[in-house]
């Protein structure tokens, strides 16, 4: 009798436990299907519209028409600089991070900052870079303010990637240097950085495709509805493919006459910054294989 | 200079840099407070919170955020319904049962979802999932609270599935080790050792997915409809704080109190965002697991 039913207790432990892996296989099937969905989607909707043409062209008959050109410029103006200015700074802080800092009350401190900054919302980022950018230090809605504004968006990712990587650089490489007279700063310039660069690399990718995708931060800060030329100098506005997509399906006269355009720039957009990831991941992926250390 | 001399140079150039981020922290505070304080010339900070009226182009002009604040959380709490049961279950899946290989796609996967521009989200929400929305439970608009929901928690649930995943894979080998040995099944040691024993940092992630949908922008723009009023039901359109934000800045003039009032708003919305950080800060240390032997 007490033999019967522990193969019963033990026969509904096991159901249980098949049940809770169909659940949480489930959920994972749930992810992947949607990212898969999205971009089997966007890319049905979006391929017919892509040619040479639309990608090389300026919108024409008040944006029904022609191309997005000026647009993807745009988008890779903000994010070159914004990359140009979150690496220098977020690598140099990653390196007192993990190279001088002695663990302590501002070490601790920092990083608290560092975490509570990559929580701050989008849109204020946009609000600050509105605040201090563009009315303080008077740059105008322009590729500086907006760059800007996405530097200090992507500068916790940079920090965090950069200090993962020079964590990863073996402590003996640093001691083997030390052993051999060269000093702290040698040490890091010409051994840590240079292992570590890979691992930045990545990171610094992330960030890149991160700051392309963002809309709210460059809405008061750098982005046009429709420039008639391209930039000429880092005081003009611009367009740019995020802020191109929202403009296109909400607001104006024309939201389904220029449907085919808002799903052509979604798809150029997609593939831009999950490309841009998985060039990274792939990179990130190859590293840890080929590893000496 | 002697070397020696150059070296702490060095270090203290360094050093500066590191505080680039509290820096801009208080830049933040600085500039928000800035352009958000003189609102409150015109109207008190308790009607500015609990007024039920956002009507700031209107004569006279009345600025209550609080249908902006209800708004904010409503999505908020319906997106974590659905966004933290998939994230944690994920998160199990792939640290706890997945073959390695299905892991590293999951992985990819989530990183990709994380990746999503939130406007193409949006752009989704509206062009795909709002008309689908109206027809089937024959609304007036399909613009409403479930949509941006489910839309924000396709947002949330890449930060808390990695997250979650990082607190499971820390839980020591030896407590799964130990429960086996006495018989238990895989799901009762990943029930009752291996969830509870990374119950912190699952909590941190959770937290960090929450704030993430509270301050996301695009997709409440382009979704929830617009409406700033208190919502009845599930399907009623509603005027996040973000989305408020970002809609009216265009066109409130410059300085004005409607342009004041935004920053305000800003404001409100920033510090929320930074008491979930703080408190996730908070948690994940003060329970940080130092090893097995201090539970």
């Amino acid at each position: 009798m007490t033999r019967q039913t522990g193969t019963g207790a033990m026969k509904w432990r096991c159901l249980k436990q098949q049940v809770f892996f169909g659940v949480v296989r489930l959920s994972a099937l749930i992810l992947a299907a949607a990212l898969g969905g999205l971009i089997f989607y966007i890319v049905i909707n979006g391929f017919r519209v892509l040619s040479w043409d639309f990608l090389t062209l300026a919108p024409t008959d008040s944006m029904t028409k022609g191309g997005i050109m000026p647009a993807i410029l745009g988008t890779l103006y903000l994010t070159l600089g914004a990359i140009g200015v979150a690496l220098p700074l977020g690598v140099a802080a990653a390196v007192y991070l993990t190279e001088y800092a002695q663990q302590g009350k501002i070490v601790r401190a920092i990083r608290v900052g560092v975490n509570c900054l990559a929580g701050v919302p989008s849109v204020v980022f946009g609000l600050f870079g509105l605040g201090f950018f563009v009315v303080f230090l008077k740059f105008g809605s322009s590729i500086l303010a907006g760059a800007l504004t996405l530097g200090i968006l992507i500068l916790p990712t940079i920090i965090g990637a950069a200090e993962e990587a020079l964590k990863g650089v073996p402590q003996t490489f640093r001691e083997a240097s030390l052993a051999l007279g060269v000093s702290k700063w040698l040490t890091i310039w010409k051994i840590v950085l240079p292992n570590a660069l890979p691992g930045i690399l990545t990171g610094s990718i992330l960030g890149i495709g991160r700051a392309a995708g963002e809309t709210a931060p460059i809405m008061f800060t750098a982005a046009a509805f429709f420039t008639a030329r391209l930039p000429g100098s880092i005081f003009d506005e611009v367009m740019a493919l995020p802020y191109h997509v929202y403009v296109l399906a909400t607001a104006g006269t024309h939201i389904e006459e220029t449907r085919p355009i808002q799903y052509g720039t979604v798809l150029v957009l997609v593939a831009l910054v999950l490309g841009i990831d998985l060039i990274a991941i792939i990179i990130r992926g190859y590293m840890r294989r080929k590893k000496r250390w | 200079m002697t070397r020696y001399q150059k070296e702490i140079v060095i270090k203290n150039v360094f050093f500066v840099f590191s505080l680039i981020s509290i820096l801009i922290l208080g830049m933040i505070v600085v500039f928000l407070f800035r352009e958000g304080m003189p609102i409150f010339r015109e109207v008190s900070l308790r009607d500015f919170l609990f007024g039920m009226e956002w009507y700031p182009t209107y004569s006279p002009p009345s600025y209550g955020i609080w249908p902006l604040i209800v708004g904010s959380l409503i999505v908020t709490a319906l997106s974590s319904l659905l966004a933290v049961p998939l994230g944690v279950l994920s998160a199990v899946y792939i640290s706890e049962i997945a073959p390695t290989a299905i892991k590293e796609v999951l992985k990819t996967i989530i990183e990709l979802l994380a990746g999503l521009p939130s406007v193409v989200l949006g752009f989704f929400g509206m062009v795909i999932a709002a008309p689908w929305l109206q027809e089937t439970f024959d609304l007036p608009t399909g613009l409403n609270i479930v949509n941006a929901s489910v839309i924000l928690a396709v947002m949330a649930v890449p930060t808390i599935s990695s997250i979650s995943e990082d607190a499971l894979y820390a839980v020591p080998g030896e407590f799964k080790e130990a429960s086996y040995a006495l018989g238990a099944t895989k799901f009762e040691t990943i029930a009752r050792i291996i969830v509870p024993a990374a119950l912190s940092g699952i909590s941190t992630a959770v937290i960090l997915g929450m704030a993430r949908a509270i301050g996301e922008t695009m997709v409440v723009l382009m979704v929830a409809g617009g409406a700033a009023a208190i919502p009845e039901s599930i399907f009623d359109s509603v005027r996040p704080m973000p989305a408020s934000i970002a809609a009216e800045m265009g066109e409130a003039p410059f300085r004005s109190g409607h342009y004041h009032a935004l920053f305000a708003t800003g404001i409100v919305l920033f510090l929320m965002t930074l008491a979930f950080n703080l408190i996730a800060d908070y948690i994940s240390q003060k329970f940080k697991e130092t090893g097995s032997a201090t539970l």
